[in-house]
């Protein structure tokens, strides 16, 4: 596997008693993507409103197949909003509201016989700040199975197999039946995706799923979502930019502009391209700006 | 190079007088004697109590029934019976009504609503009505429906009514206490909002609740006015066998015997009041410990 290091931007001419900052974009290069992607979730004219106020305004975009998809932006660009409508978990805030089209292999979400419940377990996720339940790590993992009713033949095998696949097994194997809170904050996030995994979804959104992490935990979950490329479809929303450069194939950049005729601020999507292009040859000046590190 | 003691910092010493000043002495000052007043009143009530009673602290007190005739030798059994009965049947009724009630609110009730609103408004308010209202309740919905008044249900529904807005309020803090990431944790897993209450939030707030009950029942324990208004029996020389049974409870046993001139009668009212509050003190040591126990950290 080689690896290849782009810069931002090759020549800075503003720039010249500043370096502009080099973004490492470590991919695995046999890996070539067409220059659009096979979308398994499309977003068309997407809005997303609290209440009165909308945070989102018409995001179009599809999400990969078996693709990493990162969506980055300054904060307070709706990209955690826009994240937590493709399961809708919006749903769970009263005032949220989405207009638009959300579809999963061309079927909506948001339709009028769509059950969330489905969708959620079709559409995993896991959350910024790890959070297993109070219960044994077996009792995490398996609690999805269990709530939505999976036919499993063996329970300690599916169990087994969730860990390994997010790369726990070793580390945990031995003391099944602890608490998940008692383990480090990068191993409480594996189990989370492990827990994710177990329910076997089609896509994984993570929305920010490192910021909790240390460097070292944040390079484990990063070598995870490569892994699991190949089975699953992920969606991830940082703030960290080298990571959106390190594990997606295709990168989302979103800003917040004030709105028509409004004080408010809303999310607005800037650019949407492979990773490589985002981060070697962007095409809007504003996503230059961010990735090169001057504003965000 | 410049050694660390060359560098002019301030001294750490204290310029001021901070809570070495008048104002401060004074205000904490006020703070030690209201703090004194109170345990001095709880205080004399206990002394006083004991010094009355402790001759009467005897096997009598609690295997005996009470007698208008022989104070020496009356006991509470009828009392420290109807007090459980009635305790207990008020916690059957009282906690799970409470509980779905609060659980509804806190998990499923929009709060836009207006009937919800109405809601919220008035349960604070019921929570601090006297209780002598919900005797008259009691008393007024018995009537209407043909319960007897004096029986231990009609008892029992009083004070599980005086009780009902503290257990909601209390089930609703503790499943407001379980963090929203557990329960948007167990939802992104596809379970449902009832799986979610049924396996995560409620499981994680039972030693809340179970803390708030206890409290809520041991003020039960101690309430009279409501049982009194429901035509309570005074003098009860019989086991309460049923909830259609007639009762008396151990605060209305204190009332009739404190009325009484007689010394001995005096006695065995203090005794009745040293095991009153020896049953209030357990409960809440047994609160107390449940919540340091099983309270979770998050």
């Amino acid at each position: 596997m080689t690896s290849h290091t782009y810069s931002t931007r090759a020549d800075s001419a503003e720039d010249d008693h500043e370096a502009a900052p080099r973004v490492e974009v470590n991919r695995d290069t046999r890996r070539s993507l067409p220059p659009d992607p096979k979308p398994i979730m499309e977003c068309d004219g997407v809005d997303v409103y609290y209440g009165d106020f909308r945070a989102v305004t018409d995001v179009s975009l599809g999400f990969g197949h078996n693709e990493i998809t990162a969506l980055i932006g300054p904060s307070g660009c709706g990209k955690s909003t826009l994240l937590r409508s493709l399961n809708r978990m919006n749903d769970l805030i009263v005032s949220a509201r989405v207009e638009g089209s959300v579809t999963f292999h061309g079927q909506s979400i948001y339709g009028k016989d769509v059950d969330p419940i489905e969708v959620r377990r079709r559409i995993g996720m896991v959350f910024q700040k790890p959070n297993p339940f109070p219960k044994s790590i077996y009792d995490n993992v398996a609690y999805g199975p269990r709530v939505t009713g999976m036919k499993v033949s063996s329970m300690d095998d599916l169990v087994e197999e969730a860990l390994t696949k997010s790369a726990l097994w070793d580390e945990v194997k031995d003391k099944l039946k602890d608490s998940g809170l008692g383990l480090s904050g990068g191993q409480q996030q594996r189990l989370c995706i492990a827990r994710t995994i177990a329910i076997r979804p089609e896509v994984i959104l993570m929305d920010e799923p490192c910021s909790a992490l240390d460097p070292i935990a944040t390079s484990r979950i990063e070598d995870l979502m490569i892994e699991l490329r190949d089975e699953y479809s992920i969606i991830i929303v940082t703030h960290n930019m080298q990571q959106a450069a390190r594990v997606a194939d295709r990168t989302a950049f979103f800003t917040a502009l004030a709105a028509e005729g409004s004080g408010d601020r809303t999310g607005l999507l800037v650019e949407y391209d492979l990773t490589t292009k985002i981060f070697s040859a962007p095409a809007d000046e504003r996503t230059e700006n961010y990735i090169s590190g001057r504003f965000g | 190079m410049a050694s660390l003691g060359a560098i002019a910092t301030a001294p750490l010493k204290a310029k001021r007088e901070g809570d070495k000043s008048a104002k401060s002495i004074v205000f904490m000052g006020v703070l030690w004697f209201t703090i004194f007043f109170s345990v001095l009143c709880l205080g004399t009530l206990l002394v006083n109590a004991f010094f009355d009673g402790w001759t009467r602290l005897d096997g009598n007190l609690i295997t005996r029934y009470s007698s208008t005739v022989l104070p020496e030798t009356a006991g509470a059994r009828a009392a420290i019976l109807g007090s459980a009965l009635v305790i207990v049947m008020t916690a059957v009724l009282a906690i799970p009504l409470g509980v779905a009630a609060g659980v509804y609110l806190e998990e499923f009730a929009d709060p836009r609503r207006w009937y919800n609103k109405i809601i919220e408004v008035n349960l604070t308010n019921l929570a601090a009505v006297p209780a002598i209202v919900y005797g008259m309740l009691t008393a007024g919905v018995a009537l209407s429906i043909g319960l007897p008044r004096r029986v231990v249900l009609a008892g029992a529904i009083a004070l599980a009514l005086l009780i009902l807005p503290v257990i909601i309020i209390t089930t609703r803090e503790a499943m407001r206490a379980v963090p929203r990431e557990i329960r948007e944790g167990s939802l992104a897993l596809g379970a449902t909002p009832l799986q979610t209450v049924w396996r995560q939030t409620l499981p994680s707030a039972v030693p809340g609740i179970a803390t708030g009950s206890i409290i809520a029942l041991s003020r039960a324990l101690g309430e009279a006015a409501p049982l009194l208004l429901l035509g309570g029996l005074v003098f009860v020389s019989y086991d309460p066998n049923g909830l259609f049974s007639g009762y008396t409870v151990l605060p209305i046993q204190i009332y009739d015997w404190v009325k009484e001139p007689q010394l001995a009668f005096q006695q065995v009212a203090s005794a009745a009041i040293i095991l009153m509050l020896g049953l209030l003190l357990l409960m809440n040591a047994v609160a107390i410990v449940i919540r340091n126990r099983y309270q979770k950290r998050w």
